[in-house]
């Protein structure tokens, strides 16, 4: 497919700018979640849901997926063109992250014709929510060591164990598994099979887990004997680390594709001088302090470089020494500049800082405090930020193992 | 406010990204580095004619000038790869001194002086004394008026690569008001340069005494443009400056990792522990941040305003980046990082210089402040 015009690109953008300006949801009487990730009630749930559906049939999610399985089958940059419309409006999330993020790109890459006609269509539309069942109670940043047992029976495999961390499990009805099908394998890596696995199969549990602002929003799910069809394996048996990589690669943001929808509400810093304006030190504006000010400079300079790198990246002879150098820190960048920007929000604030969601007078209701605090989700989750550092020591300086 | 920054890359930009990385590789290995730090001159005049004869004096000079008539950010490529090498030379001061005519220079100043600086002679200026205020305008040496000519005074500090230089371009105070002047080194007498010891040993710097130099009224640049200039002078230098601690902290992160590799403690590779990876990662990931700002800054830098703000972040990064590297680089070197030969204090003795030319991270954030809140 050849790439869109310039004036393609523009006349589709304000088609998407005019469609959200008319159709953005009025904010609900309840918080909405800033990410996938912090999805913790029915309400929520139903809520964005429905919005997604809507943005799906109005054309703006999947439009960079084939027709033939639902999609919009136009070039994936008219999809990239309403992700950032949508961040940039600051519309509620998309939900279905997992589906539209790592299920969607990998049966596009890899998965076969039945598979994707199986699956795609509800991914856009909301009707099948995907979770990821990687990480294990065990097991966190240790992947290729997962235990959870798969054992061929007949038209079946039999599932054991349990999975942690599973966002949005509870109202997941296919999750993306990694599971060990041959204990014996000559090294740990090669005992593992990856599942497209229904959830809602007898001796599956989830279990919601409180976190530490005392929302919910992911599970720990339990497999006791759960019977999933054989067809469900893809690959073959033995493969699946090496899908589970690639679905990592999608989520570190070191490969591009299919993906890329808006998932997630970043801060911008423009709203932090916002902030350091209404804030009072020694009697004047936080904005004239000079720490305050060499500061916000420091956040600007840095959101400034995460943005310059996303654009240098398609630049090759600024890349070609070393092509996966700015694509595997990405992750590592931005969500630690997220984090550091929500605490520096909170500092900002004064005695207020110290308020939380629920009391009246928190600022901007509460966002920098439980944002801070949910910013360790993206700190952690998906390969921690010291992980993340062994992976670019390793792959982009080619220093040895830790 | 515009929060976002923008980032373009030309295919002239790319080529000489590719001739430059080559030629200081081959040309700069670091063995010459420390033999042209024990020389008196500091750089090899044979690599310098070849400089020349390749045209990267001619970039940024208009074509009636005798140049190739390109901008500032296809310079910025060959500078970065020079401070990769940490090539010895005085391209950097020619440059700004070119600048600085093409910015406040006369007609003829730039008719009789460009075509020369294109074909390979060099230049410099001498704006620093000794108050050390990175203030381009906050200076006391004076220039007076007299019926035979116009009579320099005063001391300026810091000229880079001056005794190479057939012309130096002064800042004085004449008449109340700042006004640069264009010196041959011809009228600077015997004795008035003298060589400073500065804390990075490739580079060359000279005090000049200006005390009884005279001038005639056609070597001051012209009265009108001088703040323009003096603005233009102090972007350029931060520019090409942090184009050559972009290619420095580059040399830095990549020498400590060649020892990260290979070094072993306790039976295992020194690599392999995270104590030592993961602050070169941090490392690493400053300095891509600050190549991007710097390839941003090259692409916006004729722009009002946002040529500015680009420049200063670019500088203010850069110099994080090169600072945390090199001093890094010390330390994870051990003992050998403690010895003059081990090329840690190299990039060290060189991010501080850097750092302290043309204003540091902390100035520039605090001029970034001002204009951007």
């Amino acid at each position: 497919m050849s790439s869109p015009s310039k004036a393609e690109l523009e006349d589709f953008k304000k088609d998407v700018v005019g469609w959200l300006q008319d159709n953005k949801p009025r904010d609900p009487d309840f918080m909405l979640p800033l990410t996938f990730m912090e999805v913790g009630t029915e309400q929520q749930f139903d809520f964005l849901r429905e919005w997604q559906r809507k943005c799906y049939e109005a054309g703006y999610v999947g439009a960079g997926w084939p027709e033939e399985y639902g999609g919009g089958g136009m070039h994936q940059q008219f999809q990239d063109v309403a992700s950032k419309e949508m961040e940039a409006q600051n519309v509620p999330i998309m939900l279905n992250a997992i589906g539209l993020n790592w299920t969607g790109p990998l049966l596009l890459d890899m998965g076969c014709h039945e598979d994707r006609s199986r699956y795609l269509k509800g991914i856009l539309t909301a009707e099948d929510i995907w979770c990821q069942g990687f990480s294990e109670p065990d097991h966190g940043s240790d992947l290729g060591n997962a235990q959870t047992k798969a054992v061929r029976d007949g038209d079946d495999y039999v599932i054991n164990g349990s999975k942690i961390w599973t966002t949005q499990g509870n109202f997941a009805k296919y999750m993306i598994l990694l599971a060990r099908t041959n204990p014996e394998a000559e090294s740990k890596y090669r005992g593992l099979s990856f599942f497209l696995a229904p959830m809602q199969v007898s001796g599956v549990e989830t279990v919601p887990i409180r976190k530490l602002t005392g929302e919910y929003g992911f599970t720990q799910t339990f497999f006791t004997d759960a019977r999933i069809p054989a067809a469900s394996l893809m690959g073959k048996e033995g493969q699946g680390w090496g899908v589970a990589m690639r679905t990592l690669e999608y989520e570190r943001g070191a490969r591009g594709g299919q993906g890329n929808s808006y998932t997630i509400s970043m801060p911008d810093v423009s709203r932090i001088f916002d902030l350091a304006k209404t804030a009072m030190r020694e009697g004047k504006p936080a904005i004239e302090d000079p720490v305050v000010r060499d500061t916000l400079v420091k956040f600007m300079i840095e959101a400034r470089a995460l943005g310059l790198n996303n654009q240098r990246q398609s630049i090759m002879p600024l890349v070609q020494d070393s092509p996966q150098s700015l694509p595997l820190q990405s992750k590592l960048a931005w969500t630690e500049f997220i984090r550091r920007l929500n605490e520096f929000a909170m500092s900002l604030q004064g005695t207020k800082g110290a308020y939380y969601v629920g009391e009246g007078d928190v600022l901007d209701g509460g966002i920098w405090q439980r944002g801070y605090l949910n910013a360790f989700s993206a700190t952690i989750g998906g390969g921690t930020s010291q992980i993340q550092r062994n992976i670019i020591g390793e792959h982009v300086l080619n220093l040895p193992k830790s | 406010m515009e929060t976002k920054g923008t980032l373009g890359f030309s295919e002239e930009q790319a080529q000489l990204l590719e001739v430059a990385e080559n030629f200081c590789r081959d040309k700069s290995p670091i063995d010459q580095v420390r033999a042209l730090m024990e020389s008196e001159l500091g750089y090899d005049d044979a690599v310098w004619q070849e400089i020349a004869n390749l045209g990267w004096l001619a970039i940024a000079i208009p074509e009636e000038y005798g140049g190739v008539g390109l901008d500032l950010a296809e310079v910025v490529p060959v500078v970065e790869q020079m401070g990769r090498r940490m090539m010895a030379g005085p391209f950097v001061s020619t440059t700004i001194a070119a600048q600085a005519l093409l910015a406040g220079g006369t007609e003829t100043q730039k008719q009789t002086i460009l075509p020369l600086l294109v074909e390979g002679a060099c230049a410099t200026i001498a704006l620093s004394e000794g108050n050390a205020d990175w203030n381009l305008s906050n200076i006391e040496a004076r220039a007076f008026k007299e019926t035979d000519g116009i009579t320099l005074s005063g001391m300026k500090t810091l000229v880079a690569d001056a005794v190479c230089a057939s012309w130096i371009i002064v800042s004085v105070i004449c008449e109340d008001n700042v006004r640069l002047a264009l010196l041959d080194a011809k009228n600077i007498p015997q004795g008035a340069l003298e060589r400073e010891t500065i804390i990075d040993e490739t580079k060359r710097s000279y005090k000049l005494r200006l005390d009884g130099i005279v001038i005639d009224e056609d070597s001051l640049l012209d009265e009108g443009r001088t703040r323009e200039a003096l603005q233009h002078i102090h972007l350029v230098a931060a520019l090409l400056i942090s184009a050559e601690m972009c290619g420095g902290t580059r040399g830095a992160i990549d020498y400590t990792v060649a020892y990260l590799q290979t070094r072993k403690q306790f039976g295992k590779v020194i690599g392999s522990y995270q104590a030592l990876k993961h602050p070169i990662v941090d490392a690493h990931v400053s300095y891509e941040q600050a190549r991007s700002h710097l390839y941003s800054a090259a692409h916006n830098f004729g722009q009002q305003g946002e040529g500015e703000v680009a420049t200063r972040m670019a500088k203010a990064q850069a110099g994080e980046a090169f600072s945390f590297a090199a001093d890094r680089s010390i330390q994870f070197h051990g003992g050998f990082g403690f010895t003059y030969e081990c090329d840690a204090q190299l990039y060290r003795r060189r991010s501080i210089w850097s750092e302290n030319m043309y204003g540091d991270a902390i100035y520039h954030r605090k001029r970034l402040a001002d204009l951007l809140f």
